[in-house]
């Protein structure tokens, strides 16, 4: 949690890290080319639900370490939701103290192997680097090494794990084990405080297991993760539903003094257009949980799942993609993409995009549902789409789709997942009355401490963001943790 | 982990379990359910809380075999343990005094209609109450619903115990005697569909009881989905309840044969392995 410059800059000059910068001139190492990701070959990994990326070998992960220029102004980390001290580590891969590195990674960051996995670094740390900014040259690969990292150190067996403060005996609940939940016990833990975490599902992980798929993310590493926050004395309830199970006045009497909500995004949105509801419509969060927390796809599984064979994935997200190359992955011959505007304006990663089109999945761009039809079952069989042209850009900067009229066609569908977006789980708004809500659902809350109009009640990630990435609501859940904590002492020593 | 204390047969295909569960018997309502999940590879099933003794931290489910998870369930003997189970979920019932209900329970619809009818009758409303079932064996609780009914009438469709007939005819009955103010329905879709279609005939204010297909039961997934007034809503967060002439019961019929091939297969092969 330690990022402040003066800090950065003590380890910057440390003896090591000055040696190791004078080791190879600036222009040798911006001459150096970007290490590309080795992956399974698209024909391979459509078939199965390995992991698309490889990881870089030790030796590609020390050459692309060195084009890190250790600049004195590291840019990068400014662009990090939750300020990885990048050169630091970078620079022990650079010198081969590789678990060094993953223990640089782990003073900020809980969760690095998943980060390095599913992180849009593009649009933060890698955008920042100076490679991109000034030479206009790829950026250093910093989520592959943090990635490399992180796995290193998991497959050392020598995880090491986080110190803690001693005990302070003062109870906190983590309300959903998501990323935000995640990031927020463990800061909570090294300050020595007593955390629990109580989550609605019978897995711990949150999205992270129920979203996203094993191609990109192995639970396994998910349930690693995990259990270092165990081994941190955190304790985690499954099938508790804070709102339900017990309210937040119940837990006030069991002694917890500060709260975190982490209960993410819940409800799925679909479009309320004609035949939404037929057999074999299903919304992202549905499908996915089926395939990734319930393994429905595999037999010897009770929960089932529809499997298509021509498959429509309605949205332009992340979401989307993971659906789409699932869909592939359960046998679709085709499986398509379906986007009111241009590849442009796509929310998903560039990597996602580009591994989904070499996974053979097709675009249609300026496209969008209009009806439903289906047989005598109730399946649905067909789908009316409207082409779409953009207009002025909307509140959100993007330009608006405009439906085309009269550009209307139908075409062959026999499974469709909708992915337009979730609205925020009301079951704590709705258990706690007081709490301040914005129109849209979401919790109101001060940007610095996550506080929100409850003194005791802090909150973060998608509850209060309404749909984001894995690593800003790790953000959150850091700051929330920094918030409560203030609150805490700010009390403790009012009191006294 | 939740530990099953007691199981009894009602009849061949339903049974009554009282399992530990002392967070979710404490704050349970009438009209909550749970989800419950058998075995590490088992799916996740909503099942209505039919009663709890919040003292002893136990609930009591009743469970019909119709295919895997409830025949594993059944299954389960005293003192085995369900993997997992999480509530109470949903809205709880809107209790209130509006004068005689009328309630309409259909074969293991009957169970979650018990506590419903037990809370109605002591908010001081005047209860008539319908049991319907295919033969006199599928009538369960009778003796519980007695207890808590001004008034009991018995259908089954052989006539095998109380009058031949729909639970539909009986209800009809009763209205075309006395003054209705509200009915409540629990049972298959297709007996709600047909009690929503009599009762608006008459202009009585009718709630029925929703049993979808769930996965999460938090609202996290839209499998439970149903168009209410042409509105899709969520069964888990937004119901289980809601007004029986807004519901629509064709859709929601569809959507329930939605897996009909997958677990038939399922259920055939695991009934093969007993």
């Amino acid at each position: 949690m330690n990022n402040h410059p003066d800090y950065l800059k003590e380890c910057r000059e440390q003896e090591w890290r000055v040696e190791l910068r004078k080791s190879m001139k600036a222009k040798e190492r911006t001459a150096l080319e970007r290490v590309k990701m080795p992956e399974h070959e698209p024909e391979v990994r459509s078939r199965d639900h390995r992991e698309v990326n490889i990881g870089l070998s030790e030796e590609q992960a020390v050459v692309e370490a060195k084009r890190c220029l250790d600049c004195a102004d590291p840019t990068c980390i400014s662009g990090c939701p939750v300020g990885i001290n990048i050169p630091a580590f970078i620079k022990n891969i650079e010198r081969g103290a590789f678990l060094e590195s993953a223990r640089v990674l782990k003073e900020t960051n809980t969760l690095p192997a998943v980060c390095g996995r599913v992180c849009p670094q593009e649009v933060q740390c890698e955008e920042a680097c100076f490679y991109a900014r000034k030479l206009h040259l790829l950026p250093v690969a910093i989520g592959n090494l943090e990635r490399f990292a992180a796995d290193y150190e998991r497959n050392s067996g020598k995880i090491s794990i986080p110190e803690t403060e001693k005990s302070n005996g003062i109870k906190v609940a983590i309300i959903g084990s998501g990323p935000a939940g995640l990031a927020a016990a463990a800061d909570m833990a090294r300050l020595g405080y007593s955390v629990t975490v109580f989550e609605a599902l019978h897995e711990l992980g949150g999205v992270l297991k129920y979203g996203i798929p094993e191609f990109r993310l192995p639970n396994e590493i998910v349930d690693v993760e995990i259990d270092n926050l165990k081994k941190m004395g955190v304790s985690f309830h499954t099938n508790f539903v804070v709102g339900k199970t017990a309210d937040l006045d119940d837990l006030r009497k069991e002694g917890y003094r500060a709260f975190f909500i982490g209960s993410g995004a819940g409800l799925p949105r679909f479009m309320n257009i004609p035949g939404e509801n037929y057999i074999g419509i299903f919304s992202s969060n549905e499908y996915l949980t089926r395939v990734n927390l319930m393994n429905a796809a595999k037999e010897e599984y009770d929960t089932p799942v529809l499997f298509g064979r021509k498959v429509a994935v309605i949205g332009g997200g992340n979401t989307a993609m993971d659906s789409v190359r699932t869909a592939r992955r359960l046998g679709a011959e085709k499986a398509m993409i379906i986007y009111r505007r241009t590849e442009e304006e796509m929310p998903a990663r560039k990597e996602e995009i580009k591994h989904a089109r070499e996974e053979g999945i097709e675009f249609h761009m300026l496209s969008n549902p209009v009806e439903y039809f289906a047989d005598q079952n109730g399946r649905v069989n067909r789908m009316r789409i409207q082409k779409m042209k953009l207009g002025e850009p909307d509140s959100s900067g993007r330009r608006r789709p405009i439906p085309i009229e009269g550009s209307e066609y139908d075409t062959e569908v026999d499974l469709v997942v909708v992915s337009v977006g979730v609205s925020p789980n009301p079951l704590i708004p709705s258990s706690v009355k007081e709490l301040e809500v914005t129109r849209w659902g979401t919790l109101v809350v001060d940007k610095e401490s996550m506080q929100t109009n409850i003194p005791e009640l802090f909150a973060g990630g998608d509850i209060v963001r309404g749909g984001a990435t894995v690593i800003l609501a790790m953000g959150d859940g850091r700051k929330a943790a920094a918030g409560m904590h203030k609150t805490i002492t700010d009390n403790v020593l009012n009191k006294k | 982990m939740n530990k099953i204390v007691s199981r009894k047969n009602l009849s061949e295909h339903v049974v009554k379990i009282d399992i530990e569960a002392p967070l979710i018997a404490k704050k349970r309502k009438a009209g909550h359910f749970v989800i419950v999940r058998i075995g590490e590879k088992g799916e996740r099933i909503p099942l209505t809380i039919s009663s709890a003794d919040p003292e002893r931290g136990i609930i009591t489910l009743i469970v019909q075999k119709v295919g895997v998870t409830s025949h594993k369930l059944s299954a389960l003997k005293e003192g085995d343990f369900i993997t997992d189970v999480v509530g109470p979920l949903g809205k709880a019932t809107h209790i209130e005094k509006v004068g005689t209900v009328l309630c309409a329970g259909g074969g293991v619809g009957i169970a979650p209609l018990l506590p419903i009818v037990e809370e109605m009758h002591k908010a001081g409303n005047r209860i008539i109450t319908v049991l319907a079932a295919r033969s006199r064996e599928l009538i369960i609780l009778e003796d519980e619903m007695r207890a808590h009914s001004d008034e009991v009438i018995i259908m089954t469709d052989d006539g095998s115990y109380g009058k031949k007939g729909l639970v539909t005819n009986g209800m009809e009955e009763v209205i075309r005697k006395e003054k209705i103010d509200m009915a409540i329905t629990i049972g298959p879709a297709i007996m709600m569909k047909y009690c929503a279609l009599l009762t608006k005939k008459y202009n009585i204010p009718t709630v029925a009881s929703l049993n979808t297909i769930m996965v999460d039961g938090t609202g996290m997934c839209g499998a439970c989905r149903v168009s209410i007034n042409g509105e899709t809503k969520f069964v888990c967060v937004d119901g289980p309840e809601f007004d029986a002439h807004a519901v629509n019961f064709d859709e929601m019929l569809l959507r329930l044969g939605g897996y009909r091939e997958e677990e038939r297969i399922a259920y055939e092969s695991y009934l093969k392995t007993l």
